[in-house]
C-alpha cells in the first residue's frame, strides 16, 4: 500500500502553513520528514492520517491494505497518548476492542505484540510506573497490534533523554528488519532522520515547502556502523535548515 | 520549624576564623514542608472535649449556655434507648441517599451532555448557571406544591441542590480531558461510543468525584433545612424541636451526629476515589 501527498497546502486563518507538498511513500518505506519548528510537520502528519483536512491538495491511498489490517494508518505520538487508566495490556486491547475479533485471537495479538516489543513482563503495569522509553515502547505494540500499513510517527523519540532514543531506534531498525513496515517519520532531529529514513524529505520555515529530497541508500540495519559516510549527509542536511532554522527561530508565533 | 530558622543566626554567630580553609557547604534547604501527623488530629478534639468537660463541671461554662459533652452524650444514650434514633436517622440517611443519588446521576448525565454537544452546552450551561445560585432551600414552599408535603418535597430539594454542582464538576471534567487521548482514539479508528465510555468518562472521573465531595456535603446541609422546615421525622427536625424546647444536650447530640454523617460520607467518597482512581497514585 502507498500513501501518495499530492499538492497540500493549509492555512490557519490569513497565515500560510504549508505550500504545495507533494511525495510518496512507497511500500516498506521510511520517509523522514524534518524541518524547522513551525514548519507544519506535525500538521502535515495529520494529514496523512485523515486527522485534518488541507486547505487544498489531497492524501491518497493506492493499494488494498494487507490481509488482516484493522487500522492501515496508525499513528506514533510525541507525547505517546496512553490511557492512565488502562494498564500496559489494557491500553493494547483498546484498539481491539471495536473490531469483534474473538477472545483468543485478541489475546493471540496482544502477546505477540508485547513480546515483540518486549514488554511481555509489564504487562499489568501502569502508564505512570514506566520510564519514557517503556510507554513509547507500549505505544508501539499498541500502534502493531493493529497490523497498520503505514505507520504514522509524530517525533516519536523526542520527548526521550538520549541513551533511551538510542535504545529505541536500534529497536525500530530491528523491528523494520522484520515486519518491513512502512512509514512517515516526522521529526527534527537529523540522527534520527539520517539513521531511519530511505528518503528525507527537508521542509523549509514557515510556509512549509520541499527544499529538498535526499535518498539514502544504505541499508538500515547497516546504518549504526557506517555512521562515517551518513556523516556527510546529515552534514549537508544541516546546511539545507542552518539558516532556516535560525529564521524560524526568530519568528513569532502567530498559530497555535 | 523553630531551629530551622533559627540556624542563619547561628551561621552568622560563628567565628569566621576559618575563612579560606575547608568547611562544609551550609545547609540550606529543609523546611517548608509537611510531614503527616495522624495523631495530631484526634488528639486535640479529644484535648478540646476534655476541656469543654472540665470547664462545665468546674462551673466556667455555664450549664445554661452549653450543656457537657457527657450530658449531650447523655442526651444521644436516650434517644438509643428509646428507639428514637433510629427512627430519625433513617428518614434522614434515606432521603439523602435517595436526593444525593438521583441528583448525582442527572447531573452527571446532564454535565456529559453539556461536555459532549455544542448543541446542549449552548442551550443549558446559561440555565445552570442562572440556577446554580438559588439556595434551593427558597424553593422548598414551590416544591411541596409540586410534590406533596411528604418526601418528595425534600427529595427533590436535595436533588436540585446535588444536580447543579454535578453538572458544572462534570462538564469542567469532560474540558479537561486531553484532547491528544481523544486524537488517539479517533486515529484508531475507535467507535463515538468507546471513546466516550473508555477514554473521556475515565478522564472525567476524578473532578466527578471531587465534585461529589461538594454536592454531598451541600446535600446534607438541604436536607436538616429541608427537615427543619416541615418534617415530623429526621435530624432536622429532632434538631429544630430539641431548639425550641431550649433542650440544648439534645441539640448538641443531634449536630454531633450530622457531624459523624458528615465524616462517614467523606470517608466513602474516599474510599470510591482510591478504589476508582487507582491507576493514579
Amino acid at each position: 500500500m502507498e500513501l501518495i501527498v499530492e499538492a497540500v497546502s493549509h492555512q490557519y486563518g490569513a497565515t500560510e502553513v504549508m505550500a504545495d507538498i507533494s511525495f510518496t511513500i512507497g511500500s516498506g518505506e521510511i520517509v523522514t520528514v524534518i524541518g524547522p519548528s513551525g514548519c507544519g510537520k506535525s500538521t502535515l502528519l495529520r494529514f496523512l492520517g485523515g486527522l485534518e483536512r488541507p486547505t487544498s491538495g489531497k492524501v491518497f491511498i493506492e493499494g488494498a491494505a494487507p490481509d488482516g489490517s484493522l487500522n492501515p494508518l496508525t499513528y506514533v505520538f510525541q507525547d505517546f497518548a496512553l490511557l492512565p487508566w488502562r494498564t500496559v495490556e489494557g491500553n493494547v486491547r483498546l484498539v481491539l476492542d471495536d473490531h469483534r475479533l474473538s477472545a483468543s485471537h485478541t489475546d493471540e495479538i496482544v502477546d505477540d505484540v508485547l513480546a515483540r516489543t518486549k514488554l511481555s513482563e509489564f504487562r499489568s503495569a501502569w502508564p505512570r510506573q514506566l520510564s519514557g522509553g517503556m510507554k513509547q515502547r507500549v505505544a508501539i505494540a499498541r500502534a502493531l497490534a493493529v497490523r497498520p500499513a503505514v505507520m504514522l510517527m509524530d517525533e516519536p523519540l523526542s520527548a526521550l533523554d538520549s541513551q533511551t532514543r538510542e535504545l529505541l531506534m536500534d529497536d525500530l531498525v530491528e523491528l523494520w528488519g522484520r515486519e518491513r513496515f512502512s512509514a512517515c517519520y516526522v521529526t527534527h532531529n537529523l540522527a534520527e532522520a539520517v539513521r531511519l529514513g530511505h528518503r528525507i524529505v527537508v521542509l523549509s520555515r514557515r510556509p512549509g515547502r520541499i527544499r529538498e529530497v535526499v535518498d539514502i541508500d544504505v541499508p538500515l540495519s547497516e546504518r549504526a556502523t557506517r555512521m562515517a559516510e551518513l556523516e556527510v549527509t546529515q552534514r549537508h542536511l544541516w546546511q539545507l535548515m542552518r539558516d532556516e532554522a535560525r529564521e524560524a527561530d526568530r519568528e513569532l508565533l502567530h498559530v497555535d | 520549624m523553630s531551629t530551622d530558622l533559627a540556624s542563619p543566626a547561628a551561621q552568622h554567630a560563628e567565628p569566621a576564623t576559618d575563612l579560606a580553609g575547608r568547611r562544609e557547604v551550609p545547609f540550606r534547604g529543609g523546611g517548608f514542608r509537611h510531614r503527616p501527623m495522624w495523631y495530631v488530629g484526634p488528639v486535640v478534639f479529644a484535648g478540646l472535649l476534655l476541656l469543654w468537660e472540665l470547664g462545665s463541671r468546674s462551673g466556667v461554662i455555664s450549664p445554661i449556655a452549653l450543656p457537657a459533652p457527657s450530658e449531650a452524650l447523655g442526651a444521644l444514650g436516650d434517644l438509643v434507648e428509646t428507639g428514637m434514633l433510629w427512627r430519625h436517622l433513617s428518614a434522614s440517611l434515606s432521603r439523602l441517599a435517595l436526593g444525593w443519588s438521583i441528583g448525582t446521576c442527572l447531573g452527571i448525565l446532564v454535565g456529559l451532555a453539556i461536555g459532549l454537544f455544542a448543541v446542549a452546552r449552548s442551550a443549558l450551561s446559561p440555565l445552570v448557571s442562572a440556577f446554580f445560585p438559588i439556595p434551593k432551600i427558597a424553593l422548598l414552599p414551590l416544591f411541596i406544591i409540586w410534590f406533596g408535603i411528604g418526601e418528595g418535597s425534600k427529595v427533590a430539594t436535595l436533588v436540585f441542590g446535588t444536580f447543579f454542582p454535578t453538572v458544572i464538576a462534570t462538564y469542567s471534567g469532560v474540558d479537561g480531558v486531553d484532547r491528544n487521548l481523544i486524537r488517539m482514539g479517533q486515529s484508531f479508528g475507535l467507535k463515538w461510543r468507546s471513546i466516550v465510555t473508555k477514554i473521556i468518562l475515565p478522564g472525567a472521573l476524578p473532578a466527578i468525584l471531587s465534585g461529589a465531595r461538594i454536592s454531598a456535603s451541600i446535600a446534607i446541609i438541604l436536607l436538616i433545612a429541608a427537615e427543619m422546615i416541615g418534617a415530623e421525622y429526621g435530624l432536622g427536625a429532632y434538631i429544630l424541636m430539641a431548639g425550641s424546647l431550649f433542650a440544648l444536650d439534645q441539640l448538641i447530640a443531634g449536630v454531633a451526629m450530622l457531624s459523624i454523617i458528615g465524616l462517614i460520607v467523606a470517608w466513602l467518597i474516599g474510599r470510591a476515589e482510591r478504589k476508582l482512581l487507582d491507576w493514579r497514585l
